[in-house]
Order: structure tokens, then sequence, then C-alpha cells
């Protein structure tokens, strides 16, 4: 039986990069397709039309669409290594806390980075609530999935290289060693884990990207009238 | 060993509705705690401190927060009845990716349109309109967006429903001179017992959003 896997993404795409990790996990046969999101490839809009997004997952020709869609089929269909507890209530926590990671860390995160001034001051204070709740959901784990990487780690893997990223370029600290002990931890036992090392996209060309994005939204704020 | 379950909710919430459908698709009995939330409880407070927010389930004493994850909860735990989620993988990805969209947009698009008013309310009308027509697309000739079964889709959308006539009045156009198809499937759920007892009188959400309309000043 032959089982065609295709993975619809770009180079640095940290959503794309969620299905990497899980797909490596689990140790499952993939291609990879690079997209160039300025020039979308026909096949890309149509296996996502409604989104017009990376990441894709096309398996046997089928595709799904959405992160944490593509990662809950993942884990249903290659059941070995699995993301997801096994427990009901405790897969309602890891759903309810990824969920918490994109809804309330990421965006808060990303306003932190690419504001200015009081929006700036307000986003580091909102990034630094929420992060203090999942500090506190660490509680001694070495990894939100216990002993091994599993689906809140994957959701929230790009704290683990983008933040020092983000740090770098705008000169602010946004994840405290000495406020989030177990969070600065748990980050660097993330992103030296064999599977995450090996497949994060290169710094430097990170650092050349969200420098220009930042470029450009300092750009627009300043020639906008407000 | 009886189960506890306790549903922290608000009458007119279109998430806790989706909640309240599911526990009644499952035959559950449950405790109903209505939240002022103007004034949150303790007991909210203590359950759901992050996003102190309703609606929440307790079942025997543990929380679980926002209602797309408790309907899946309580589909899981409760797997032998009336399944929400299909079977096969792929078919679940597809009910997921479309409960997921349906979050992402549809409550923000009605809100605008009872928040707006002139030229910007109609561009939310013609928002609103064409989601609805998209998901009359993925709807087709099924009955449900379950297929032959009322489903995860159908939990996760049709509490809109009760807040229909509150758009149209605010909004002063017709939902089904454009979307027929999408009005009938609510009317085929409101058939269904766990849906008509679940959902909050269209009057009553009506009333609701006036009050709410006079909140933020628009009247």
């Amino acid at each position: 039986m032959g089982e065609e896997v295709k993975l619809f993404r770009s180079w640095s795409s940290p959503f794309a990069l969620r299905i990497v990790w899980a797909l490596e996990i689990k140790g499952i046969e993939y291609e990879a397709v690079f997209e160039d999101l300025s020039n979308k490839s026909p096949l890309l809009l149509q296996y996502n039309p409604v989104h017009k997004k990376v990441p894709i997952l096309v398996h046997n020709g089928r595709p799904i669409a959405e992160s944490f869609v593509i990662l809950e089929y993942i884990d249903e269909t290659w059941k070995q290594v699995p993301l997801l507890p096994e427990d009901p209530y405790e897969r309602a926590m890891a759903r309810f806390w990824a969920k918490f990671c994109d809804d309330k860390v990421l965006t808060s995160i990303w306003s932190a980075f690419i504001k200015q001034g009081k929006e700036q001051e307000e986003a580091l204070v909102a990034a630094a609530e929420n992060l203090k709740f999942l500090e506190k959901e660490m509680k001694g784990k070495k990894f939100f999935g216990g002993e091994r990487i599993g689906y809140v780690d994957i959701v929230l893997g790009w704290l683990a290289n983008l933040v020092s990223i983000f740090e770098e370029i705008v000169g602010l600290k946004i994840v405290d060693e000495r406020k989030f002990p177990l969070l600065y931890s748990w980050m660097q036992d993330f992103a030296e884990a064999p599977i995450i090392r090996d497949n994060c996209p290169p710094r430097d060309k990170m650092i050349v990207k969200f420098k220009a994005l930042l470029d450009a939204a300092i750009a627009s704020s300043s020639s906008s009238s407000k | 060993m009886a189960d506890e379950i306790i549903l922290l909710d608000f009458l007119p919430s279109i998430f806790g509705m989706r909640v309240r459908v599911a526990l009644a698709e499952k035959g559950l009995m449950y405790e109903y705690r209505e939240q002022d939330l103007w004034n949150k409880s303790p007991l909210l407070l203590e359950m759901n401190p992050v996003h102190k927010k309703i609606p929440v389930l307790i079942h025997n004493g543990k929380p679980i927060c926002e209602s797309t994850i408790i309907v899946q909860y309580i589909d899981e735990v409760w797997k032998d009845k009336s399944p929400l989620l299909p079977a096969d993988p792929y078919e679940r990805a597809q009910a997921r990716f479309w409960a997921d969209y349906i979050d992402k947009k549809l409550y923000d698009l009605g809100k605008k349109i009872t928040l707006t008013k002139g030229e910007e309310q109609d561009t939310r009308k013609r928002e609103f309109l064409d989601f609805l027509k998209l998901l009359e697309g993925e709807l087709g000739d099924k009955p449900f967006f379950g297929g032959e079964n009322f489903g995860f889709v159908d939990v996760s959308l049709v509490a809109f429903s009760s807040r229909f006539y509150a758009y149209e009045s605010f909004g002063n156009f017709s939902i089904e001179a454009e979307c027929p198809k999408l009005i009938a499937w609510t009317k085929r759920c409101m058939e269904r017992e766990s849906v008509s007892s679940s959902l909050l009188d269209p009057q009553k959400v009506h009333d609701f959003v006036a009050g709410m309309r006079r909140r933020y000043g628009v009247e």
C-alpha cells in the first residue's frame, strides 16, 4: 500500500514547522513542497481555497488545512509516538493550552515585537500575563507533554526559536529567565531536542526576514496619519 | 457511580448553547448555573482563571473551558451515544476545519452588524451573507453538515440561528432571501429536541442584543 504524504510549507512559517516536527517525531515519510507565499501555486489554491495558506497536508491526494486540524489528523492516522494524551480530560487540557498559545501568547508576543511606543508597552504587559499561565502549567514537567515532546510543545515550539530572534532585533527581553525559569528552561530543552534542532529554519535568514517585516511595519505606521 | 455535571453558562450565549445542545444530544443530566457576566462569581473565576468566561463544564469537579473543546470532550467521554464527530480521521479533520472556521469568523461578523450603522453596516452585512453562502456550499444537498446525522459542525453553527432575528432586525435585511438552504437547515435542526430545548428564544436574544447596543451607545 503506497502512502503518499505531502506537506505544503514555506521555509519560515512557524505553523508549517509544527507539521514538520510532528511528521519527523512519528517517523512518517513525506515530501515537502516549498511555496513562495508571495506567488502561491495553483495547487496550493486548489488544496486550500478557503484560507489560501500553508501548511497543507495532502495524504493520498486528500488535503487537510489548519495546523491544529492537521496535527490531530496525523495523531489519529499514525498512532506511533502519540502526541495527544489518551485520557479525555488531559486531551481537553492539551487542546485548551494549544488554543491559548495561538490566541493569546502568540498574538501578544507578536504585538510586542511589531508595535512601538505605548502599544508595545501594553503588549509586553499582556505577554507577561500570558506567560505566567504557561509557567504555572509547566508544573515541574520537562515538557508540556510530560517526559517527551507532545502536542502543546509542538504548538508552542515557535517560542523556543522565534522569541530570541525577536529579542535580538528589538533589543528587548520578552521571556525573562528570572521571571519565567521553567519556561526558559523548556525553551532550551525543546530547541536542543534532536528532531527540533535539525528541523529549524536558519537563524540568520530568519533575522533578515523579521527585521524586514518590522521595518515595513514601522514605515507604514509612521506614514499613516493618526 | 453517578457523574456530576455542572454547566456555568449565560442564556443568550451562542457558545453556551453549543454545550447545551451537545449535553442534550447525549441525554445527559446536569445542573445549569446562570452566571452574571458583569459580576463574575468566585466559582467562575476559580474554574476559568485564564479567560474568566463561560461556558465552563465542570465534570466531577474538574473544569473544561472553551465551547469547541468542551463539545469534543463530551463526545469523547460519552462516546457510545449520538457521536458528533465521524469515525473516519479525514472526515473528522474536515469537521474540525469547518468548526474552526465558524469559530474564527461568524461571531465577530454577526456582532459587527449589530454594532454598526449606515455604510459600515452594509459592508458587514455583505461579509456575513458571503460567509453564510460559503457554509451553504459546504452543506450542499446533505440534510446536516454531518451528512445524514446531526454532527459536530451542526452543533458549532446552529446556536447562531438564535441570533438571526436580531441580526435581521438591527441590520434591516433578510437572511432567508439570500441563504434559503441554510435557513431550511436551521429549521431541520430545530425539529430536534436537543436544539429546540437548548437555544434561547430569538425574541429574548433580540432583547438582549438591544440591551448591548444601548450599553455600547449604538442606539
